[in-house]
């Protein structure tokens, strides 16, 4: 008999275990360490404790949670915001940390950057103290958000305590039609499982409509993997994960890339591997969706109707519809593209890299807003490509501002709020109660959607305006 | 950090399901530091209105919930951002556990770091805990060692990740643990870069 069939998740779990006590926590160790401006809890437990970093090679700083995303030469005006900036710039120079900060050519939102640069890589485990730390798993790696207090333990000891999540394998087979993204493979997965659908799972997507993604779509999907509630996402690497990573900057270089890539490559379920839950999807059968709630699992396709609270299954359910009804403004059985928006936004880690601007441009090509809107690209790399590739003066020939890289509108802590009671039509992940400002009224959808919506005006089914134009 | 053993207080049923972090402690105030108390920002948009007056709907803002140390929710709380302001929130507020059928896995994770216990209850059971404490029952009794919640006469088990509840019941502290591994650590950190020569970042 050889060994018990492992999950990838098996797998990575396995190389990075340091010890396991008995009642199966186990110390795994930490292969790299992103840090933003939230870290300043982390390292105002370090110094009460009068400790250092013990990785600091390990550890990058990035600037992109408060970072300003107009006029970026001069000062930030707000100075509470201004500080958290300082601090994350201070703490990094003080303990070695490399940082990629406000004026580094490189800034952008960690979970664009640390694929972008290399840092991210099949196999690693990584962590960041933000939820969306699920992204980087697009490359095969084991990636998950943590709080503060465990960013200070990274920080002193570059391991981490965890128990093992369940691996869970979603399975999105068949091909999606045009205009169907993997935003859209991802929140109809959400509506399917619930926004703790996979809580305490480690999820792997497979299955040819996944393989079929590029790492751009990929890290879309892997991104929203903990709005299913899931504790990490992950894809096996293949050759679309090898040939991104080739060449970029903190990637092994020469042989070493040779021999890394044969280990990457290996990194698979065993075919036999065990999963504690599957889902499956038909690729075919997803059509571009929106949220219409105030949960990620509030999602629809396009040509649905707004929930009526009556028809729920129980009144639990009931209450749920009638509260976020009563938030968002809107009426039961209402067609969705009735809906009218007042702003949109493209940006977030969700859906803010090249590829994303590329399809929301396609769209907006030619046409005109009717609404207003900004786009800030996932890192200051990205735009200088998109500008490069002429998308800027589509944005804003359409009649949308194009700013700088940042966290910006996704969760507005920088200055950039939906206006209360006003609706947005959005590529970011989270449609909360006042995630995008106090009484925003947020949509979320795909860059190509987001663009639908600014030319019409209301939420609207992006096929009819690809590939039909006159 | 203090054990957990047993805990004996008021309850305040908040009956709504996805309660998210964003709504546990506003993303604006996440700037704000440790050393200032999180309580008057807890729950801050569901609990004041706009001209920041307390909204007479919001179960805490009742008289007789004021004083709650515990939180019976529906499902899902704690989903979203890893903000572990959200649990200083409530710890400041003097809440120390939170009963629902679903609790975000990170925030699950973090309030265990901070002595806050995250009891997990099958769905019938957190609704039959709600109806209970909004017709009157106020006390609730926790035993973690037996994971059983009592209210009256509903008495009911708990589960939680035997972990986190060896974690809470002695009290103990993963610096301290991990401290005691050191050498452990040192080998490993070898070996990997000997067995994964390409993990490190190329400079
Ligand atoms: S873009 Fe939004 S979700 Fe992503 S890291 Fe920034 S704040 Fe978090």
């Amino acid at each position: 008999m050889g060994e018990a069939p492992r999950s990838l998740f098996d797998k990575l779990w396995d190389a990075h275990a340091v010890v396991a006590r008995e009642d199966g926590a186990t110390l795994l160790w930490v292969d790299r360490h992103f840090i933003h401006e939230g870290s300043f809890h982390a390292f105002d437990q370090l110094k009460k404790k009068g400790a250092g970093v013990a990785r600091a090679d390990l550890t990058f700083g990035i600037a992109d949670h408060y970072v300003p995303t107009r006029g970026r030469s001069a000062p930030i005006p707000d100075e509470s915001i201004r500080h958290m900036v300082d601090q994350l710039t201070e703490n990094s120079a003080a303990n070695g940390i490399e940082l990629f900060g406000l004026q580094d050519p490189r800034q952008g939102i960690v979970h664009v950057v640390g694929p972008e640069q290399g840092l991210t890589l099949p196999g690693l485990l990584i962590v960041c103290g933000d939820s969306h730390t699920s992204t980087h798993g697009a490359f095969g790696a084991y990636a998950f958000g943590i709080g503060a207090s465990e960013v200070a333990h990274v920080l002193m000891t570059q391991t981490l305590w965890q128990k093992k999540p369940k691996p869970m394998r979603v399975k999105v087979e068949g091909r999606t039609a045009p205009g169907v993204g993997a935003k859209d493979i991802a929140l109809s997965i959400i509506a399917r499982i619930g926004a703790d659908g996979a809580q305490g799972h480690a999820v792997e997507y497979a299955g040819a409509a996944v393989r079929a993604l590029s790492m751009e779509g990929r890290l879309t999907l892997c991104n929203l993997s903990i709005e299913a509630g899931a504790r990490c996402g992950m894809v096996a690497p293949d050759e679309t994960t090898v040939t991104y990573l080739r060449g970029r900057p903190f990637a092994p270089k020469g042989e070493d890339f040779e021999r890394a890539a044969a280990d990457w490559l290996s990194l698979a379920s065993d075919a036999e591997a065990e999963f504690d839950r599957e889902v499956a999807l038909d690729g075919a059968e997803i059509a571009p969706v929106v949220t219409w709630g105030v949960s990620p699992e509030d999602a629809l396709p396009i040509d649905g109707v707004v929930p009526d609270p009556e028809h729920a299954p129980d009144p639990g359910k009931a209450a749920q519809i009638r509260d976020a009804l009563a938030y968002m403004g809107l009426r039961p059985g209402q067609l969705l593209t009735e809906v009218r928006v007042d702003r949109v936004f493209i940006g977030s880690c969700t859906n803010s890299r090249i590829e994303d601007l590329r399809a929301a441009a396609a769209v907006l090509a030619g046409r005109t807003a009717r609404v207003p809107g900004f786009v800030s690209p996932g890192s200051s790399l990205v735009k200088r490509q998109a500008e490069e590739e002429g998308l800027d003066r589509i944005f804003r020939e359409a009649g949308l501002e194009w700013v700088e890289s940042g966290c910006s509108m996704c969760v507005g802590i920088n200055g950039d709020v939906v206006p209360p009671g006003e609706r947005c039509a959005s590529t970011t992940n989270r449609n909360f109660k006042g995630r995008q400002g106090p009484g925003a009224r947020t949509h979320l959808m795909s860059p190509a959607m987001v663009a639908a919506a600014a030319v019409t005006g209301h939420l609207a089914d992006v096929r009819p305006l690809i590939g039909t134009r006159a | 950090m203090e054990p957990f053993r047993h805990l004996a207080a008021l309850a305040c049923p908040i009956a709504r399901a996805n309660i998210d972090t964003d709504q546990i402690l506003p993303a604006r105030f996440i700037r704000t530091p440790r050393s200032q108390s999180h309580a008057p920002m807890l729950f801050h948009d569901m609990r004041f209105d706009a001209d920041g007056k307390p909204r007479r709907d919001f179960p805490l803002n009742r008289p007789q919930w004021a004083e709650a140390q515990i939180i019976v929710a529906r499902r899902n709380f704690g989903a979203g951002s890893s903000r572990e302001s959200a649990v200083y929130a409530l710890a400041d507020y003097g809440i120390r556990c939170v009963i629902a059928p679903s609790l975000g896995d990170i925030f699950a994770s973090n309030a265990v770091n901070n002595g806050l216990l995250p009891a997990r209850v099958a769905e019938a059971k957190a609704e039959e805990l709600i109806a209970a404490l909004e017709h009157g029952a106020a006390e609730v009794s926790i035993d973690l060692e037996a994971q059983t919640i009592r209210a009256g006469n509903h008495v009911m088990a708990f589960a939680i990740d035997p972990v986190w509840r060896m974690k809470l019941l002695n009290g103990w502290d993963d610096l301290d643990l991990t401290a005691s591994f050191r050498a452990e650590i040192d080998t490993f950190a070898k070996r990997d870069a000997e067995r994964r020569p390409w993990a490190a970042p190329a400079r």
